[in-house]
């Protein structure tokens, strides 16, 4: 079985960077990530991006970042041939085009793949970004009303608090966890933790969600080289990571279409499916990457991957489980809460974190020992699921 | 502008019609032709009585561009009587608390408006709390 290396990682800082625009935040991860792989040329990209249409009026990302990196030509000035895409899945995106990727290198007809995922959102304000937002749910039935995701989020908290009779601040355990190791992550948009009281004392912005319940929408890009292990130099000089699952799944696009609003079933389906073709148990699992665009979304992908039962989910984070010396560390870097949320590309950072979990160079958010770590990233309420697992070979 | 769009969908905006499968008798809202319960051939209109109750609320303060005049506005899931979910506005509430289960009907009122004042309305519906004389 041939194996399929993530041989190159790069990122930017995340948050409010109005002095870069989108193609000079792509290039810099980009940049990054191919120096950090040994210099290995890409043969295709795949864009992982959400908004750029709406935010930046900006589409046909894929030429655009190809042309402004400089991969359209080698040393000598000759045409590479490279081909490039955008991947739209909305919040999904960055998990989309790391699946794209994979399936591209896995497939034996491209031999090196760079994935980027690329979000600016701080180009814009207010109502503009939320409507913005609101295009990646039903338009005709959702957001037509009015709805946001961040709203959407408020609605499946407050039937999540009702069913489960869980207490008001029940999910602060994903708001403290997540500060706390964002605290020690260079990159991340909050880099202090806070305070139980803290949590309890915030302003409202959906009740019951209120401003720290909700990730915040961020600048930033993420970059990762692929590539066979057979290609790769004799001299790579990082521990290999290759990826032992990748799988996808569908719920219904809005929310009233499931046959169960608190189940994520997309999310499940992709966890399993990814974990069969890894060969591992939940139980080997060293570290997972949820994609907690609100802390509602964190409690029930922890539920629906197998970490805690129905209404469970927030009784790990409450329990100290999912912090790093846990027993399932999240968010090491911070999770989308901490790090902060650029849309299509928070998928993308999350293989860059785990990879260097996996490469134990995560400092002080090393995960002792790890050596599988999940990442999962999601679109909307989990109607998109891509699933990955990246393994430290021995 | 985005007219036909709007014109396409009146039946579910005014009149809450969607369909029942004739296969397995699931309501199916809003209307997709294949069933969701059973997988077979489902276009036979149905419409909805417009009765059901909140299965989940919240208010938006920071709305989208093109619902700025309604803000604070209060969305909900609601559990139509028949079955199926489906996500709306709650209007006429008043002082009164709402709570999950609380018993909800179908009014038409306006979503949005487009652009300034000569800009298209777009109609449909939103939930009220039942009448208590219709309630009795």
């Amino acid at each position: 079985m041939t194996d399929i290396i993530i041989a190159g990682i790069g990122q930017t800082s995340v948050g409010e960077l109005w002095d870069l625009s989108l193609r000079e935040l792509a290039f810099k991860a980009i940049e990054t990530a191919i120096i950090d792989s040994g210099r290995l040329r890409p043969q295709a990209l795949f864009v992982g991006n959400m908004l750029s249409q709406n935010l930046s009026q900006q589409a046909h990302l894929g030429t655009l970042l190809v042309d402004f990196a400089g991969l359209r030509f080698d040393d000598d000035q000759l045409s590479t041939g490279i081909e490039a895409a955008t991947i739209e899945a909305g919040g999904a995106s960055g998990g989309a085009a790391l699946r794209q990727g994979y399936l591209a290198v896995k497939s034996g007809l491209v031999d090196v793949v760079l994935v980027v995922g690329v979000e600016k959102f701080t180009d814009c304000i207010g109502s503009g970004v939320e409507a913005a937002l609101a295009t990646t749910s039903d338009g005709d039935f959702e957001s037509i009303h009015g709805l946001t995701p961040t709203a959407q989020a408020a609605l499946l908290m407050r039937r999540y608090l009702h069913e489960f009779d869980v207490p008001p601040d029940g999910l602060a355990g994903f708001i403290l966890t997540a500060h706390s190791n964002g605290a020690c992550n260079p990159n991340a948009m909050f880099q202090k933790a806070i305070k139980l009281e803290t949590y309890r004392k915030a302003e409202m912005v959906s009740e019951p969600l209120n401003v720290f319940d909700i990730a915040p929408n961020a600048d930033g890009a993420a970059a990762l080289i692929l590539t066979r292990s057979d290609l790769l130099p004799p001299d790579f000089p990082h521990p290999r990571v290759r990826i032992s699952g990748s799988a996808a799944a569908c719920d219904g696009l809005a929310l009233h279409d499931r046959r169960d609003p608190l189940w994520f079933e997309a999310a499940q389906l992709s966890a399993w499916k990814a974990i069969k073709q890894a060969g591992i148990t939940l139980a080997q699992i060293s570290l997972f990457e949820y994609h907690d665009s609100t802390s509602i979304h964190a409690a029930l992908s922890l539920e629906a991957v197998g970490f805690a039962k129905r209404g469970m989910g927030w009784k790990l984070a409450q329990n100290g489980d999912t912090a790093l010396n846990g027993k399932i560390p999240c968010a090491t870097f911070g999770g989308l809460k901490a790090r902060g949320n650029p849309g299509g590309a928070t998928g993308v950072y999350q293989a860059v974190e785990a990879v260097t979990q996996l490469r134990y160079q995560a400092g002080a958010n090393q995960v002792r020992g790890a050596r599988y770590a999940l990442i999962q990233s999601l679109g909307g309420p989990a109607s998109t699921s891509f699933t990955h697992i990246l393994e430290r070979m021995e | 502008m985005e007219i036909p769009r709007h014109w396409r969908l009146k039946g579910q905006r005014y009149g809450l019609v969607g369909e029942i499968c004739p296969h397995c008798e699931a309501k199916i809202f809003p209307p997709r032709d294949i069933c969701p319960a059973c997988g077979q051939d489902s276009k036979t209109a149905y419409t909805f009585s417009g009765k059901g109750e909140v299965y989940s609320y919240t208010t938006i303060y920071e709305p989208p561009a093109g619902y700025e005049e309604n803000a604070p506005y209060t969305v909900a899931l609601v559990k139509l009587t028949e079955g199926p979910l489906v996500t709306a506005q709650l209007t006429d509430v008043g002082d009164q608390p709402i709570q999950i289960g609380m018993p909800v009907e179908m009014v038409t009122r306006k979503l949005r408006q487009d652009g300034d004042e000569r800009g298209m309305l777009v109609y449909g519906y939103k939930f009220r709390p039942v009448l208590q004389t219709q309630a009795a």
